[in-house]
């Protein structure tokens, strides 16, 4: 079933009288619980994409539809998480994370006089992540990885229908990075949100997509769509299997494509 | 030097630096054979402040109620303000010029309009200190909330936070940092502010003292004012600074994990 569907949508931003075309005739249609990507060159409006997606900016054309409801002002409750943690530095991992639900109903109303309760969930959550101990320290306590963790458990800790994710891993270093990969996979597997990944790793891609869409450069056309059939659980070790390594040639042939273009 | 007496030296540095200061002084009324008219020396000073230390206290106490009382009046006002002008860009539009033209104007210049208004006494004094130090608090606490990461603000909208939720959750407690870094700057200000009022119109305070002392060519209780000052201002700027730590200790984090 179609969860996110975008029909020919562009976008063009607007700056005094110079105007850029960010996105271009961009169609996509994931399915409910499905995970995809979404890989290119740098610049070539990925994160746009994402910003359209959640309604954070209106379409210059076309239609964006998610849930079956057409968007035209930021949707509710979708959970994000951005390359750049953006806990903050007076809260607690603990509270930092139970965030979302002094915001979200119906958790909102709930949170007060529930809160044993929620805050025994973001103990589970963080449990999964290997955050447990973590729990009352603040983010600067921190290393970068665990508050990317934290990032992602405060994204997910409402149980959102749709996860966005933007370059989360982009700025870890590659131990960090392949192992949060593990944790987002189990993460999904688990609750089978709908997912969607802006990253410019393409191994990354693999390891975590259903589906990965190929960018243009700019202006930013999806110029291939590649299903990933690999069995799940991945491991670190299947990315270096030969079907696996294919999958990412491929797709690198075609973003090489673009570049010479 | 060990840990222990490096703390002991760093703690002890600037009573040191007064001191060199002082004697420094002293010598030098001695030495060049300076007329205490001109500058008296510190120990005079000191003498005098001993012998005329009831009227000091009384006259501190004026300064230092009416300033408080006025730097407390501009926080909640400034809060007030900066929050609406780093909240909303078409508030910070059309007040930010105007805040500057405000701030523009010398203190010095409102006192006499102040005084046919409300008369001569306290109250000038309380307005002048809370005029003058409301505008780094207004600025501050407005640019905590203006610089606010956009990702923040897309995280909290894509939860489907309202614009005061996003100044709650995040704007507010930003801010506080930048608040308190301003109270630093804004009550060494608004002693100004007073003392300013009272020179050009009262009939009580630190600042009248002096200028009446002046006005008899009293230099020694002049300058014993100056000290009072002084005084009070390295107090209440040293209360300002507890209060910053105490209440945005995650701001200091540095400090805190060491």
């Amino acid at each position: 079933m179609t969860f996110v569907d975008l029909k020919a949508v562009s976008l063009t931003y607007r700056l005094g009288k110079e105007t850029t075309l960010a996105l271009a005739d961009a169609t996509m249609d994931i399915g409910e619980g499905e995970f995809v990507a979404v890989v290119g060159p740098s610049g070539c409006g990925k994160s746009t994409i994402m910003k359209l997606v959640t309604g954070l900016l209106p379409a210059t054309s076309g239609v964006v539809t998610v849930a079956g409801k057409r968007v035209t002002r930021p949707i509710k409750g979708v959970g994000m998480a951005f390359q750049n943690p953006t806990l903050m530095p007076w809260r607690t991992t603990i509270d930092n994370v139970l965030l979302p639900m002094e915001i979200v109903e119906p958790h909102k109303r709930r949170f007060r006089r529930h809160r044993a309760e929620y805050v025994a969930k973001a103990m589970a959550l963080l449990k999964t992540v290997g955050l447990s101990d973590f729990a009352d320290k603040y983010p600067w306590q921190l290393s970068g990885g665990m508050q990317q963790r934290s990032n992602l458990c405060r994204a997910l800790i409402h149980e959102p229908a749709l996860l966005m994710l933007d370059e989360p891993f982009g700025a870890l270093d590659a131990f960090t990075r392949e192992e949060l990969w593990g944790v987002m996979q189990a993460l999904w597997l688990e609750k089978r949100f709908t997912g969607v990944l802006v990253t410019h790793d393409l191994r990354e891609a693999v390891y975590l997509a259903d589906t990965v869409y190929v960018m243009s450069r700019r202006p930013g056309r999806i110029v291939m769509a590649r299903t990933i059939d690999l069995p799940r659980p991945r491991t670190l070790a299947s990315t270096f299997e030969p079907a696996f390594v294919d999958i990412v040639h491929e797709l690198r042939d075609r973003i090489h494509q673009e570049h010479a273009a | 030097m060990t840990d222990r007496t490096r703390r002991i030296v760093t703690l002890a540095m600037p009573w040191m630096a007064m001191a060199v200061f002082l004697i420094v002084w002293e010598l030098a009324c001695i030495v060049f054979a300076l007329p205490e008219i001109i500058l008296p020396r510190p120990t005079k000073v000191f003498a005098v402040f001993v012998q005329r230390i009831d009227i000091l206290l009384a006259f501190c106490w004026d300064t230092l109620w009416t300033t408080v009382l006025g730097f407390a009046i501009a926080i909640v006002g400034g809060v007030v303000l900066g929050v609406l002008i780093g909240a909303s860009p078409l508030i910070y539009a059309g007040l930010y010029p105007l805040l500057i033209a405000f701030n523009a104007v010398p203190k010095v210049a409102i006192v006499p309009i102040l005084m046919i208004w409300v008369g001569v006494g306290a109250l000038p004094a309380v307005i002048t200190a809370c005029v003058i130090s409301f505008f780094p608090i207004v600025v501050n606490v407005a640019t905590g909330l203006a610089t606010i990461e956009p990702e923040m603000i897309d995280v909290l909208k894509s939860l489907g936070a309202s614009r005061l939720q996003i100044l709650r959750k995040v704007g507010i407690p930003r801010a506080m940092p930048y608040l308190f870094a301003s109270l630093k700057v804004a009550i060494t200000l608004a002693f100004i502010g007073s003392v300013i009022s009272e020179t050009v119109g009262g009939n009580r305070g630190i600042g009248f003292l002096m200028l009446s002392a002046g006005a008899r060519n009293d230099a020694p209780t002049t300058f014993a004012g100056l000290f009072a000052i002084a005084i009070m201002g390295v107090a209440m700027y040293a209360v300002c600074v507890l209060v910053e730590k105490r209440m945005t200790r995650w701001a200091f984090r540095g400090q805190l994990v060491s």
